[in-house]
């Protein structure tokens, strides 16, 4: 398989850009990192909405549940996908046919989740496709968190963080 | 979907990676944050601080804003994931095999080692009940002799302390990966200016960062680094890594962090449950050794290039054990994996053995008598009645520290003021 190279500012611009995500596979567990992934990226100022067809109806950190992404009744600009490989096909379809009606840019498969058909199929539609990445990671990593705990960000600049 | 990211060279690297102007006061050089502990915003932000749920400082025993840069700087010039850094490289082995190994497990390593390594694994892990196997790892169809299933990692120094000798790194991390287990490498002696492990199939990397990293003899630290690259799943040998942390409740380290899953692991149980932390100025001082550390290093390989050729053509030396020189049974793998030189250590052996040894050391004026290795001073030192004194005479031998050894740490001082003070203690 090749090696996924994303570079720096096309990231950063997603995660500027996009206000709402929808997480599929969110747990209502605090000890999952579907959880604590939603729980960080709130406190960064996106809205997260979860999608767990197991738990329909529930509120997870303050957010009701959704059975699917087509049921979700507002437009959300990312697909945060918490599922494995074999799922994060016909989920990214899925995001394919619904891009109009909500507004779907993003779709993003998290760590270890990868499926290379579904990707192609998503950038011919004109979406922006991420895989095994955590947007939780990346967001730390580009705005300068994620060097507290010694990761190489890989980021060289002379520039003041902003806080 | 994207541009190819930017690359900086190494020599950018050393001075910049990890190392960006202070967010609140725009302060150009990394403070060194002398503080303890960290404020928390409320209980809940403290909570998913300790459940490791969010980034941040909680302690200065796991983490440090001054050791964080030193972190990723060395981390970035190894070309790996994450790094943790530590109070020494004794610590950072130490950790190291404590988020590798459980009790009555087994590895393979290297029989040319620091000398207190050789300690340090052969009589202290064997107390965790950590057990070691030496091997001549020269010998390859050694290495392959003696691997075991129940090894989990080999550890090597691919430029060996006391000095001279190269090992083919590629060639024995294939042999650690063909049974699925990592190969972890000291790469103390060569620095990644000298020599990338990870471009060699290196899964993790230890550092006594009180060598050339820091380069003044100042400040002891160590480190870990890891590449990213490793598969901890796949053998089933490495619970620790992949299977629920009770005291995290629950919480998989490589389900969770993945690709820095061991450094997470390596700092929030090793580090925070034996504590040995390294200081933040300890740190500074380090980050500001590694700014210099390309110049440093060509100096130093130059410098020992000089000194060897010197000792060589010496009446009262038998023997020089440096890979720079043609006469060293290791020059091809120097030229391989160290082209730039390999290291400023290395040993000689004096005509009359022990009492020649002990002269020499004695007899030095700019040269300093003492235990360390990788300072801006040339340091020397008699392995037998020193560093490796606690090894049998046959163990001395067989890791190139017998009695008429003689170990130098080549400085950036004048070399003709070097060759001139060794060529008056071998008269």
């Amino acid at each position: 398989m090749i090696d996924l190279i994303y570079c720096d500012d096309w990231l950063r611009s997603i995660l500027k850009d996009v206000h709402t995500i929808a997480m599929v596979g969110a747990s209502p567990k605090w000890n999952r990192p579907s959880n604590f992934v939603m729980k960080y990226l709130q406190g960064k100022g996106f809205r997260i909405i979860p999608v767990n067809p197991g738990c329909v109806g529930q509120v997870i950190l303050g957010e009701e549940v959704y059975g699917s992404l087509k049921d979700i009744p507002v437009p959300f600009q990312m697909v945060d996908i918490f599922r494995n490989s074999d799922a994060a096909g016909a989920l990214s379809d899925e995001a394919i046919s619904l891009k109009e009606e909500k507004g779907i840019e993003v779709v993003w498969m998290q760590l270890t989740v990868r499926h290379d058909e579904a990707l192609a199929r998503a950038e011919t539609a004109g979406l922006k496709v991420v895989m095994d990445r955590c947007p939780k990671i990346e967001y730390g990593r580009l705005f300068g968190e994620l060097s507290w705990a010694g990761i190489n960000s890989g980021i060289i600049s002379s520039k003041r963080l902003k806080v | 979907m994207s541009d190819k990211p930017k690359e900086y060279g190494f020599e950018t690297r050393s001075i910049h990676a990890g190392a960006r102007p202070d967010a609140t006061t725009g302060a150009r050089n990394t403070p060194i944050y002398q503080t303890t502990s960290y404020v928390f915003d409320d209980v809940d932000h403290a909570a998913d601080l300790f459940n490791l749920q969010t980034f941040g400082f909680i302690y200065s025993r796991i983490t440090n804003p001054t050791v964080a840069v030193l972190e990723e700087r060395i981390a970035n010039l190894e070309g790996g994931r994450a790094g943790v850094c530590c109070a020494s490289g004794h610590s950072a082995q130490f950790l190291a095999f404590f988020s590798l190994l459980e009790p009555g497990d087994r590895f393979l390593a290297s029989k040319n080692l620091y000398g207190g390594s050789i300690t340090q694994f052969g009589v202290s892990f064997k107390r965790l009940g950590w057990v070691v196997d030496f091997v001549d790892a020269t010998d390859l169809d050694a290495v392959k002799a003696a691997l075991k299933p129940e090894h989990k990692a080999i550890f090597i120094e691919p430029l060996a302390n006391p000095g001279g000798i190269i090992l083919d790194t590629q060639a024995i991390a294939d042999i650690a990966h063909n049974v699925a287990i990592p190969l972890v490498v000291d790469n103390t002696m060569a620095t990644p200016y000298l020599f990338r492990p990870f471009e060699h199939g290196a899964d993790i990397i230890t550092h006594s960062t009180t060598k050339f990293l820091g380069g003044h003899g100042t400040s002891m630290g160590g480190a870990i680094i890891e590449s990213g690259k490793f598969d901890w799943k796949k053998s089933g040998k490495f619970p620790n890594l992949t299977e629920p942390d009770p005291a995290y409740h629950g919480l998989s380290f490589y389900e969770t962090f993945g690709d820095f899953g061991f450094s997470m692991k390596t700092r929030c149980v090793g580090l925070r449950d034996f504590g040995p932390a390294m200081s933040p100025t300890n740190a500074f001082n380090t980050i500001t050794g590694i700014e210099t550390l390309h110049l440093r290093m060509d100096r130093h390989v130059a410098n020992a290039q000089k000194v060897a050729e010197f000792l060589e053509s010496h009446k009262a030396v038998s023997w020089v054990s440096y890979a720079g020189l043609k006469s060293s049974p290791y020059h091809d793998l120097a030229q391989k994996y160290m082209p730039k030189g390999p290291g400023s250590v290395f040993t000689f052996g004096v005509k009359g053995g022990f009492d020649a040894g002990v002269k020499v050391v004695e007899g030095v004026n700019l040269i300093s008598h003492l235990a360390n290795i990788g300072d801006t001073r040339s340091l020397v030192i008699h392995p037998a009645s020193t560093t490796h004194r606690q090894l049998s005479v046959e163990q001395q031998m067989s890791c190139g520290a017998g009695p008429d050894v003689v170990r130098l740490s080549v400085g950036l001082e004048n070399v003709d003021d070097i060759i001139r003070d060794l060529d008056d203690a071998l008269a």
